[in-house]
Formats: C-alpha cells, sequence, structure tokens
C-alpha cells in the first residue's frame, strides 16, 4: 500500500524524475532568487578600516586569545588558539595593530555581544611566513592535527570544527565522501559562483580530504539550477573518478540527510551520524579552504559572501572576516532606500541580523538586504485547518499539525514522542501554511524547554541522591555517637574529655559557624547561582541556533551543538539546584546537623568553582 | 532573532476556501437547472444565517471578527448544507440547520479548526432526526414534474409554504429515488422492476445524475488545484465502487449497481466536498485513505441495511469521531526511524 500511496503522490506532485537520484519526501519549490547575484564575477573586497573578529565563530569552545592589545600582527597569524576538542583557531585576516580585545556585538540571532578582537590594519597587507605541507608525502594523523590550527570550520554555515571532521582515529572506516554543493537555499550563490570559478581548486581540495579520509568513492551533489556550476566540476573531474551528480533543486535538497539520500539511497538512522555507515560529507567551500591551507599554508581568514535582495548591484564578494557589513553593502552598490534591515543566511533559515554594526564572520554565507516588497511582513496567524500542507512539505516525514499543537499547548512529552527532535527547522512547514503559523519558531521553543527541563530533572534527581545520602549519614553517625556514648559509659570519667576531643562533629570550630551565616551564604549563593544559570541558559539557547543557519548543518554538528548546549545547561541547572537546596531554616540543629550542612556548603561550593568555567566560556 | 522562514508560498485559508467555493459552482448551476431557483433561496437564506451566526458568536466570543468571516469556511459550510438539503425546503428549516452548524457545532467547539464533527453535516442530522418527513421529501426534477413551478412559485413555497392554485404538496415532491429503492425493496419488488419507473435516470436519478456528474467535475477541478487530496475522494469512491459492486454481482435483484450509488445521493459531493473538509478529517496520507474507506463502508451500509435512505451524513460523523484513533495510528515512518 505504501508503493501506492508514493506512487500516487509523486504522479500528483508531478515531480520532474531525474536518473540515479533518490527522492525523499516533501521539500517545497521556492523561486530561487539565485539570477540576480550571478550575472557578475567574484570580486575581492578591499582591506577595511578597521576588522572585528569574534571569538565565537564557530561551533564549540572558544579559542584562548594569544595577542594583547598594542600588538602588532602579521596577515595569517594565529590571534586565538583552539582550546579543547571542537575548537577552531582565529587568525589575523590582514596585518595590523590589535587595537581592542572586548566585548562588541556579534552576528548571531541571539544579537548578544561576546568578545572580539578588534584589529586596524596598517595596509601593508603583509603575509606571516607560510608553510605549505607537503600533503602526499606526510602522515595522515599529522596533517589533521595541523588542520587544528588552520581555523578552518564548516563554511556551508554550519561552522563545526574540520579538523574534528576528519579524525579518524587511525583507521578509518569511511568509504564515500560527498561533497555538498546543492546550495539549495534561495538567495545564496556563493558555493555556485565558487564551483564556477575555482572549480580546479575545489577539486584538489575533495582530493586532499578524500585521501585523508580514505574514502574509495566520492560524489558531488549540485542542484539543477545551477547548471554553470555542475559544468565546470564535471570538467575538473575528468582526470580522476569524482563523481558529479546533478540533483533536482528542491528545498532542502542541501541538508546533509536529504543529500546523502538523494545521492546514495541511504537513509542515515536517526539516533546515527553518516560516518556510523561511512560516509562524511563537506561543503564545497570548506574543501577549498583546505586546499589553500595545505598548499599555500593559508590559514582561514577569508570567505565568499553572496550579498543580495535589495542591495543596488547583488554579487559575491570574497570577503576578510571581520569586514564591517557595511562595507560589504557599499561595495554591492548600497541598500535601496527602503531596506528595513539585514539577514544573515537564506530566507529559508536565516536570521535578522542586529540594528548595529556587526562583522563578517565564518558563518556569513549570504547578506540580504530585506524590504517589505521581499519579505512582506505575515498576516495575523490564522487557526490551524489541519489541511496537513506542512505534513506533505515536511522533508523529514513528521506531522508539523501534530508537533504544532503539542508544542502549543505545553505539551512536551508528546512533542517528543512525535519525534520533535528530528526537526531539522528548514521551514517548509512554515513556507507552505495557509494559515500562516510560524510553525518553526513553535519547535524552536518546545525544543529548548524541553532541554531546560530535562537538565533540570536530572539536576533535582541528583539532588535528591545527596539528600538521601546525607540523612544516611546523619543517621550512621548518630549510631555512632551513641556506641561511642556507650562506650565511654563503660571507660572511667577520666577518659572522657579526650574522648571528646577526638569527636569532630564537636569540635569546636565547627561549632562557631552560625545558623545566620550559613544562611547569607546561601543566599548570596542561590541568587549568583540562578544568574549564571539564566546566563548558561541564554548561551546554550543561543548556541543551539547556531547550526541552524544553513540546512547543510551536518548531522555531526548538529548533535555535537545539542550536546555542547546541553552540557552547559547542565553545569547551570546544577549549579541552581545546589544553591536552592540550601537550607532556610536551620535555627535550633543539633550540632551535627550543623557540621554535615557545612561539609554539604564545602561540597557545593567546590562543585560550583569546578562548572564555573563551563558556564563562563 | 531568529523568526525565519521569510518567505511563504500558501494559498491563504480565504483562497482555500473560495476555491471550494468555486468549485460547488458546477453543481449549483445544475441543480438550478433541474429543481428550479429556489436553491439558490435557500443557499441566500443560509449564506446569510451563516455569516450573522458567526459574527454573532465571534463577538461573543471576543475574536476579531473581520479575519474569520474573511476566511469564508462559513459561506463554505451554509454551501454545503444547503445543497445537502431537499430543494425546496421551507426557509425555517435552512437557517435552524444552519444556525446548528455554525452555532453548536463549529463556534461552540472553539470556531475554525476546532469542530471535530463536520459542521454541515451536524447541522444535516439534526434536521434529518428532528424533521424526517420534510427531509426525505423532494421535489420531482422540474422536466419530470406534473406542476413544475417556476421561480415565484418556489420563492413562494419556501417562505409561506402555499403553492399555486389546485396543487398539492403531495404532487410536487415524492420520494427520492434512494428512499423509493429502499421501501420498495422492502415490498419484495426487485431491482430492475423498480429502476424502471421515471424517476430513475441512466445511472441514478433522472436529474440528479447530473447535478452528481456537476459535482464530480467541481471536484476534479479541486484536485488539480491541490486543494483537497486525492486520497480521501480515491479511498470514498473505490469502497463505495468495490463494495455496491460485491453486493450487486452477488444479487442483483435486491442490490442496486455500483454506478446506481455512485451517481445518487450525495455520493459525488460527499467525496470532494464533504470527507474533504480538513478540520474534522484526518491528517496522514494512510489515515485519509482509512478514513474515507470508512465513510464508504458506512454509506453502503446504512443505505443498504440502515433505517435512512441516504448514509452520507451519518456515515462521516461516525468516521469524524475516529479520526484522533486514525491519525495516531497511522502515522507515518519518520526519515531515519525504524518503522
Amino acid at each position: 500500500m505504501h508503493a501506492i500511496i508514493h506512487f500516487a503522490s509523486n504522479l500528483m506532485r508531478g515531480d520532474a524524475t531525474h536518473k540515479n537520484v533518490f527522492a525523499f519526501n516533501g521539500g517545497v519549490h521556492p523561486l530561487d532568487h539565485k539570477a540576480e547575484s550571478t550575472t557578475r564575477a567574484i570580486s575581492k573586497l578591499a582591506i577595511p578600516e578597521s576588522l572585528t573578529l569574534p571569538l565565537r565563530q564557530h561551533v564549540g569552545y572558544i579559542p584562548k586569545v594569544k595577542v594583547q592589545v598594542g600588538d602588532h600582527v602579521l596577515k595569517g597569524q594565529m590571534l586565538a588558539e583552539a582550546e579543547g576538542t571542537v575548537s577552531a583557531a582565529i587568525h589575523a585576516p590582514t596585518s595590523g595593530i590589535v587595537s581592542a580585545i572586548n566585548e562588541q556585538v556579534i552576528p548571531h540571532p541571539s544579537g548578544l555581544p561576546d568578545t572580539c578582537i578588534t584589529i586596524t590594519p596598517d595596509g601593508k597587507d603583509s603575509w606571516q611566513q607560510l608553510h605549505p605541507i607537503d600533503w602526499r608525502n606526510t602522515d595522515k594523523k599529522a596533517l589533521v592535527d595541523s588542520l587544528r590550527a588552520s581555523g578552518i570550520v564548516g563554511l556551508g554555515g554550519a561552522t563545526f570544527p574540520t579538523h574534528i571532521k576528519l579524525h579518524t582515529n587511525g583507521k578509518s572506516n569511511i568509504h564515500t565522501l560527498v561533497i555538498n554543493a546543492a546550495e539549495c537555499e534561495p538567495y545564496i550563490t556563493c558555493d555556485d559562483m565558487l564551483m564556477r570559478e575555482r572549480a580546479d581548486e575545489v577539486v584538489r581540495g575533495i582530493e586532499i580530504v578524500q585521501h585523508l579520509l580514505g574514502a574509495e568513492k566520492c560524489i558531488v551533489g549540485v542542484e539543477d539550477n545551477k547548471p554553470q556550476a555542475a559544468s565546470a566540476m564535471t570538467s575538473a573531474c575528468i582526470s580522476n573518478d569524482i563523481i558529479v551528480k546533478v540533483v533536482p533543486t528542491l528545498y532542502p535538497s542541501g541538508d546533509a540527510r536529504r543529500l546523502i539520500h538523494l545521492l546514495l539511497a541511504i537513509e542515515i538512522p536517526n539516533d546515527k551520524r553518516s560516518t556510523d555507515v561511512g560516509i562524511q560529507v563537506f561543503n564545497v567551500a570548506t574543501v577549498l579552504a583546505i586546499y589553500r591551507y595545505f598548499v599555500f599554508g593559508e590559514p582561514s581568514i577569508s570567505r565568499i559572501v553572496t550579498v543580495t535582495g535589495n542591495v543596488a548591484q547583488p554579487q559575491n564578494f570574497e570577503v576578510l572576516f571581520g569586514t564591517p557589513l557595511q562595507s560589504l553593502i557599499t561595495a554591492a552598490g548600497g541598500a535601496k532606500k527602503d531596506t528595513t534591515h539585514f539577514i544573515m543566511g537564506g530566507p529559508m533559515m536565516g536570521f535578522d541580523l542586529p540594528k548595529s554594526p556587526v562583522p563578517i564572520t565564518k558563518a556569513a554565507n549570504c547578506i540580504i538586504a530585506a524590504a517589505p516588497n521581499l519579505f512582506p511582513t505575515p498576516p495575523p496567524a490564522m487557526p490551524c485547518i489541519r489541511c496537513a500542507r506542512c505534513a506533505d512539505a515536511c522533508p523529514v516525514n513528521l506531522q508539523p499539525q501534530e508537533l504544532y499543537w503539542f508544542s502549543k499547548s505545553d505539551d512536551f512529552e508528546k512533542a517528543s514522542d512525535y519525534n520533535l527532535f528530528d526537526c531539522i527547522e528548514c521551514g517548509c512547514c512554515t513556507y507552505v501554511c495557509p494559515s500562516d503559523i510560524p510553525l518553526v519558531q513553535y519547535y524552536r521553543y518546545a525544543k529548548s524547554e524541553i532541554i531546560v527541563a530535562d537538565k533540570a530533572k536530572e539536576a533535582a534527581d541528583l539532588a535528591r541522591e545527596r539528600n538521601d545520602f546525607r540523612l544516611a549519614r546523619i543517621e550512621r553517625e548518630k549510631l555512632e555517637r551513641a556506641q561511642k556514648h556507650a562506650e565511654r559509659a563503660q571507660v572511667g570519667k577520666s577518659d572522657i574529655k579526650a574522648s571528646e576531643a577526638s569527636t569532630p562533629e564537636v569540635s569546636p570550630e565547627n561549632k562557631v559557624s552560625s545558623p545566620h551565616a550559613g544562611s547569607t551564604v546561601s543566599a548570596a549563593t542561590d541568587k549568583q547561582a540562578a544568574i549564571a544559570a539564566a546566563i548558561a541558559r541564554a548561551k546554550a539557547q543561543k548556541l543551539a541556533a547556531t547550526p541552524t543557519t544553513a540546512p547543510s548543518a551536518e548531522p555531526v554538528d548538529k548533535q555535537a551543538l545539542i550536546a555542547a548546549a546541553i552540557a552547559r545547561a547542565r553545569a547551570a541547572k546544577l549549579a541552581a539546584t545546589q544553591a536552592g537546596l540550601a537550607p532556610k531554616n536551620i535555627d535550633g540543629v543539633s550540632a551535627a546537623v550543623q557540621t554535615e550542612i557545612n561539609e554539604t556548603d564545602a561540597i557545593r561550593e567546590k562543585a560550583k568553582s569546578s562548572v564555573e568555567p563551563k558556564i563562563l566560556d | 532573532m531568529n523568526r525565519s522562514p521569510y518567505i511563504t508560498d500558501a494559498p491563504t485559508v480565504s483562497t482555500i476556501m473560495l476555491k471550494v467555493l468555486l468549485a460547488l459552482v458546477p453543481g449549483i448551476m445544475a441543480y438550478t437547472w433541474i429543481y428550479g431557483g429556489g436553491i439558490l433561496v435557500s443557499l441566500t437564506l443560509a449564506t446569510s444565517t451563516a455569516i450573522i451566526a458567526e459574527a454573532a458568536l465571534l463577538k461573543i466570543r471576543q475574536r476579531p471578527i473581520r479575519p474569520y468571516l474573511m476566511d469564508m469556511s462559513a459561506v463554505v459550510t451554509a454551501w454545503l448544507l444547503a445543497l445537502a438539503l431537499p430543494p425546496l425546503a421551507p426557509w425555517w428549516l435552512v437557517v435552524v440547520g444552519t444556525l446548528f452548524a455554525i452555532v453548536i457545532a463549529k463556534q461552540l467547539y472553539g470556531g475554525l479548526g476546532y469542530n471535530p464533527f463536520n459542521p454541515a453535516m451536524v447541522g444535516y442530522a439534526v434536521l434529518l432526526i428532528s424533521f424526517p418527513l420534510i427531509m426525505t421529501k423532494w421535489p420531482a426534477p422540474l422536466l419530470l414534474a406534473e406542476h413544475p413551478l417556476g421561480f415565484m412559485d418556489q420563492l413562494h413555497f419556501i417562505f409561506n409554504n402555499v403553492l399555486p392554485n389546485e396543487i398539492k404538496v403531495d404532487a410536487i415532491t415524492s420520494a427520492t429515488p434512494l428512499d423509493y429503492l429502499k421501501t420498495q425493496l422492502m415490498l419484495k419488488q426487485t431491482v430492475a422492476s423498480i429502476t424502471a419507473t421515471p424517476i430513475f435516470g441512466m445511472f441514478g436519478a433522472k436529474g440528479g445524475e447530473v447535478v452528481s456528474g456537476a459535482y464530480l467535475l467541481g471536484g476534479l477541478y479541486l484536485l488539480q488545484q491541490r486543494i483537497i487530496s486525492w486520497h480521501l475522494p480515491t479511498a470514498f469512491l473505490a469502497v463505495l465502487t468495490t463494495i455496491s459492486l460485491m453486493f450487486y454481482i452477488a444479487d442483483s435483484a435486491h442490490f442496486a449497481n455500483p454506478l446506481f450509488h455512485l451517481m445518487s445521493g450525495a455520493s459525488m459531493l460527499c467525496a470532494f466536498f464533504i470527507i474533504t473538509d480538513p478540520v474534522s478529517g484526518p491528517t496522514t496520507p494512510k489515515g485519509k485513505l482509512y478514513f474515507a474507506a470508512g465513510v464508504g463502508l458506512l454509506t453502503y451500509l446504512i443505505r443498504a441495511y440502515g433505517g435512512y435512505p441516504d448514509g452520507v451524513a451519518f456515515a462521516v460523523l461516525l468516521m469524524n469521531m475516529c479520526v484522533p484513533l486514525i491519525d495516531a495510528l497511522t502515522q507515518p515512518r519518520v526519515f531515519g526511524h525504524e518503522k
């Protein structure tokens, strides 16, 4: 029966059938608006007057700053080094003086400020000593390790540190390398232009990555609305066995799992990563960056950015990281008068940039000048009429109308049962909703609520365990004391004093800490922890939103990201719950109980200080 | 802030409803041709009642009136109910049915999107149970009528229950073919002899089958426009055909042929306009098939064995009750999940 339904549905959809392409369910066909920005070649943007480099330009831990204000740096010099496993370095995009290291507004959905390094270029643009690597004759592990210093992250928008995706732990089980050149989001053309103009370099990069992964097979997936890019890639691949496969234009075919299905007819299980089944996915621009790093020794200091929408001359630019958005807009002929704001990313998954000046970062694949005629304000949402257009459009085969219902009524358990966390936030459901319901917003909300609640529950369970343990200990100590008392009664009166001195529970030191002092401390801890928790939660949410800037978010990125967000939320919740445990009414407690409280306080402080650094990053 | 996607490409609820109304136009034209202009009076009555009731209830419920009236869903309900009623239904019947559909079945459940039952079918069922005599007496098509009524006569009859001189009510109305078939079969007549009477046409009721054909046409337009999904009409019509064919083959003397079932009563209206109400129907593709198949099965069983001549309204309402269960049991396999 399933086959019949599938066949009839396809018949009704009238989708063009492509040879050797394995369609997934759902997807939408928005107007691609790619022609506007592909009439001009990629042009290199001049060095601006100042470059602002946020430390947070990737998924993972923020790198450690290696320079000080006033330092002179050379182009390509490392400014901050990767710290922790999932992290990426930051390099100077040009030579100049480090003029500030402070908090500035960064291009992020949260709109919150974060630490940035500001460089005032000296105009010389002089490179530091570059160290190209002979990748064919170097140990693979050494090559991958060296990538840690390259600052290269996934340039499709996911910004997951690249060196981690190439770690094969000695023996690789990756048999297929998939190059994501689908670029399915409307307006974005940076990968398209990159392939048209630099296909040869891209293919060199693919060869390097294929070598590093030991993958026997490589497939490049390009949507059929980029015929020039596809043919450029095909001719560049003439001398090797890389396959360039043209897939039908259907958003979100650039989502890694969807693309793998399209190209290989493999459905990655929801609880596994593509690498678990021997497939690794890289974006074309990332591959090119890897090529430039090994062959020329150039770290990641620039990227191709599409500037389009309501600007006079939509075009792609090669932009140094840290370049002010405004310089880029000016280079594209300036924003037209009715421009309301700028969007980073595509119209399906992008986000509004803050009004204040922001720099171009590694995640910035596209900047769209928004105007009411391009992106009209949707009318007020009407009730869901259960038409299930969203379900037809969902590339994950979810039931968005049910998820909406559960999210709206805060029935998060049901939402999870209906696989809310499989949602890739591609926006297809909102795109087709006749009632103009901002469905994806509901899912983002429900996801963040569930993550926070899960962590709170975990912390509460932990607290209960600790409390049970504490009560058991008090009981045990009471028994021990009674026993000692009995022993003392048997021993002579002269021994009592010595026995008392050796009992830590009633030592004078412990008696000193009054219940009053204890409660003040705990109140302060309470508040601090609450603030820390709030900050951490905000950061976790902020972080959780990062990979959604492009559907090319690869599975590994998403999961690492969620894990990172969870870790933060957990740390924060732990601190909050522990602080919340502080006894409020401890008048007239026995000395033994007081001691216990003091001990718990000490443990709590220790625990808190151990989680603090995580909260701060 | 992340409020993507920024673009949409969907017909609005109003557009969807307007297209449904547009798709009903051929049916209404055929209806007018066959039964006279009285239906236009019913439609007008139902529409105005629906709009006034909807506006009043929105006001009481303190909801914005304009956007909800503009969604046109009340008008769709009104038209479907009016088309389901006998052509010369008295004005108060139309008003009572519409009021019940809009006030009780729709607004009291929470308005658009929240009604578990198809409002038009609730209105119809209430009228059928409360006023069975009026509801089962249909006037003969104009071409068969002994005394064809003009538009003014029909109007006069609808509002004042008065017919021109010397014409009695019984002279212009009769049982519908479905009804007639049922009563005659109980009187031990055979299908062949029953269908030989003049009220039967080529497939179904004489005249009525033309209206059914017009509904089919409108339904195909809705399919082409992707306003309705193919699952519902296909499953409904397939099941109705299959079952009636099975009974017909087994005992053609006592069971009407499939074409009769397809072209009689509310079959076509049901297939394309009634079970396709998204609010009270299932949402999963498989669920739609089961739901529509259930309606088809129940429709046939009520027609063949039930106490009412046509079973569409009750079949739809009974299946509406099963929708939450159907949806829960027919969840499609999520990408990357095992079944």
